[in-house]
């Protein structure tokens, strides 16, 4: 992996971003409904909203206005939430964090999970381990987030029962327990969706390379099984494998919208749905560029990863 | 469409999608109650000889609900596809015959689009330009775009540089001829098959949006919107949620074993 690669590609997700940052912008503030209309509400008369857009600098052109803005965020400055008085900047590093812990267990989780039944279904082809597996994927990717994560709530949150809170957040600082006891929910419903993703696609890997001339050979050199599977199989089907789940990290962010809205988890998802509600400008633009960022980056690792694990990738 | 039959996925995604089709077609006629009629004496019901698949809060019969937003459902999908289709085939037909600079810039922007999750783009939208069903529509087709115009695009890099295309430019036939009776009509194959797995995300997008209470709006039958109204019950009668999320599992789950049946109809080398 040569230094022109690395900064070629790193050059090629930060005009991703400039074009994100511009799209934000555009549909925050082009589009009908400007932040004066937005924070006034519709009717608003003409004079308020003169003076709030003379405030707030709408009346610069369109450029000038993106580019103080840009200024700002680079600068650390993100703004102040327009309904709940606090630094954006703030807001969202809390929020991210919370987001982010449980991400990182559903992808554990998935991992855990997703690749070893991928696998499974691969070697077992056609019994029925392979045919329930494979129906389980095709389920998970057709059920959306709200409906698993209803179905689960009426499964294991039944007051009756009770075996799990119905959502909520505890600080992981005051109970870890706690902490991971509402995570459970929550962690489960992504990691279902992704599960499914994965297995199915580390099911498809490895069956075509379990069927490549090169496995037969190390079958036919008398390599144990074992050794056939996980040094020659795994490791030529995780690259594939590897750009699915980073793939997936963009149903995550998606899905974690949805999950933290219905379990009440008060990560980067429930701050955007609220935002969106209560059309917090500073709150929506910040927030989605920092999603549009962590997605960007995902695809950069998952690109380095692949060129690191099949040395035939170009570095073109 | 026997081929289709042959393949276990293929014949499982064909009876939910006729499934779906049909309840979507005749759905109103099929059910057994007014859809909006409240049977107060029978609230949040289970199933029953008169109310299949139970009654919600109100006493309205579930099944009678259900069958009536399929054609809805299946509508904001297809509706919702189409047009993001349609919207992204120009952009990304045009960027892979002019090429060059346009080529560059048309994809640069949709790399850029892409870079923000689908559902996030079109809770953008839909906050932008509000909510309600068509709006909704309107905002899964402009999150497909990006993604559209580059499977269109590189449909049409695939077929440029094959022979036939080569004898209509030798001919000296005009550009416009070559990309709408050269070009088009051979690149259309992976475009339907996208689509058509791409209606299973538009009916799921579209279910969320109602579920966020930015979609449909009550009374509608709107699956999502069904769910979302009956979660203050749901501990009371899981029927009132478990119904209608099973419904969009099979409409999505239809159209996306049905597409991939067809992908492996078009491409056998693709076949897994």
């Amino acid at each position: 992996m040569n230094a022109a690669y690395l900064a070629r590609r790193f050059a090629s997700v930060l005009v991703v971003l400039v074009i994100v940052s511009i799209t934000v912008f555009a549909i925050t503030l082009i589009l009908p409904g400007n932040a004066a209309v937005m924070i006034l509400g519709e009717y608003a008369t003409p004079e308020q909203l003169r003076v709030l857009e003379l405030e707030l600098g709408l009346d610069r052109p369109w450029h000038v206005q993106y580019l103080s803005w840009m200024g700002n965020l680079l600068g650390g400055d993100w703004g102040t939430s327009m309904r709940l008085s606090l630094p954006v900047a703030g807001l969202i590093t809390e929020a991210l964090w919370r987001s982010a812990a449980l991400a990182a267990a559903a992808l554990v989780i998935v991992t855990v999970i997703a690749i070893p039944l991928g696998i499974i279904a691969a070697l077992k082809r056609g019994t029925w381990a392979d045919l329930s597996i494979s129906l389980f994927a095709y389920l998970g990717t057709a059920v959306p987030e709200f409906v698993t994560a209803t179905l689960l709530l009426v499964f294991f949150a039944a007051p009756d029962r009770g075996w799990f809170p119905a959502g909520g957040f505890v600080p992981a600082a005051e109970s870890i327990w706690l902490f991971l006891y509402h995570m459970c929910l929550p962690a489960a419903t992504l990691s279902l969706i992704l599960t499914a993703h994965i297995a199915r696609q580390v099911r498809s890997e490895m069956s075509d390379v379990l069927g490549s001339d090169y496995v037969r050979a190390a079958r036919l050199k008398g390599l144990p099984e074992r050794t056939v599977v996980m040094r020659h199989g795994l490791r030529n089907a995780m690259a594939p494998a590897v750009a699915v789940i980073s793939l997936d990290v963009g149903y995550l962010l998606g899905g974690i919208i949805v999950v933290e809205e219905v379990f009440a988890w008060p990560g980067l998802g429930r701050l955007i749905i609220y935002a969106l509600q209560n059309r917090d400008l500073p709150v929506i633009q910040a927030a989605t560029l920092v999603l549009a960022t962590i997605y960007a980056l995902s695809n950069l690792v998952s690109d380095l990863v692949i060129a690191a694990l099949d040395p035939r990738v170009r570095y073109a | 469409m026997r081929e289709i039959l042959r393949h276990p996925t293929g014949l499982v995604g064909s009876f939910l999608l006729a499934l779906v089709l049909l309840a979507a077609l005749f759905g109103s006629w099929l059910a057994p109650y007014d859809p909006q009629l409240f049977h107060p004496q029978a609230r949040l019901q289970g199933p029953s000889a008169a109310f299949w698949l139970g009654t919600d809060q109100f006493g309205r019969d579930i099944l009678s609900r259900i069958l009536h937003g399929a054609r809805s459902t299946v509508s904001f999908g297809v509706g919702a596809t189409l047009l993001g289709v349609a919207a992204g085939a120009v952009i990304g037909i045009t960027a892979g015959v002019v090429g060059k600079w346009v080529d560059s810039l048309i994809m640069r922007l949709v790399d850029g689009l892409l870079a923000v999750p689908d559902l996030l783009f079109t809770l953008l939208i839909v906050t932008v330009i509000g909510g309600g069903s068509g709006h909704a529509m309107l905002a899964v087709a402009v999150a497909f775009t990006p993604g559209m115009a580059r499977i269109s695009r590189s449909a049409v890099l695939s077929v440029r540089t094959r022979e036939f295309v080569q004898a209509a430019t030798a001919r000296g036939e005009s550009r416009l001829y070559i990309m709408a009776a050269e070009v088009l009509p051979n690149s259309v194959g992976p475009l339907i098959v996208e689509a058509t797995i791409r209606v299973s995300f538009a009916i799921m997008l579209g279910a969320t949006l109602g579920f966020l209470g930015l979609g449909a709006q009550p009374p509608s039958t709107e699956w999502g919107l069904m769910i979302s109204e009956a979660r203050q019950f749901m501990f009371r009668n899981p029927w009132c949620v478990a119904a209608p999320g099973v419904a969009i599992a099979m409409a999505a789950m239809g159209f996306n074993l049905f597409g991939d049946a067809l992908r492996d109809l078009i491409d056998p080398r693709g076949q897994r």
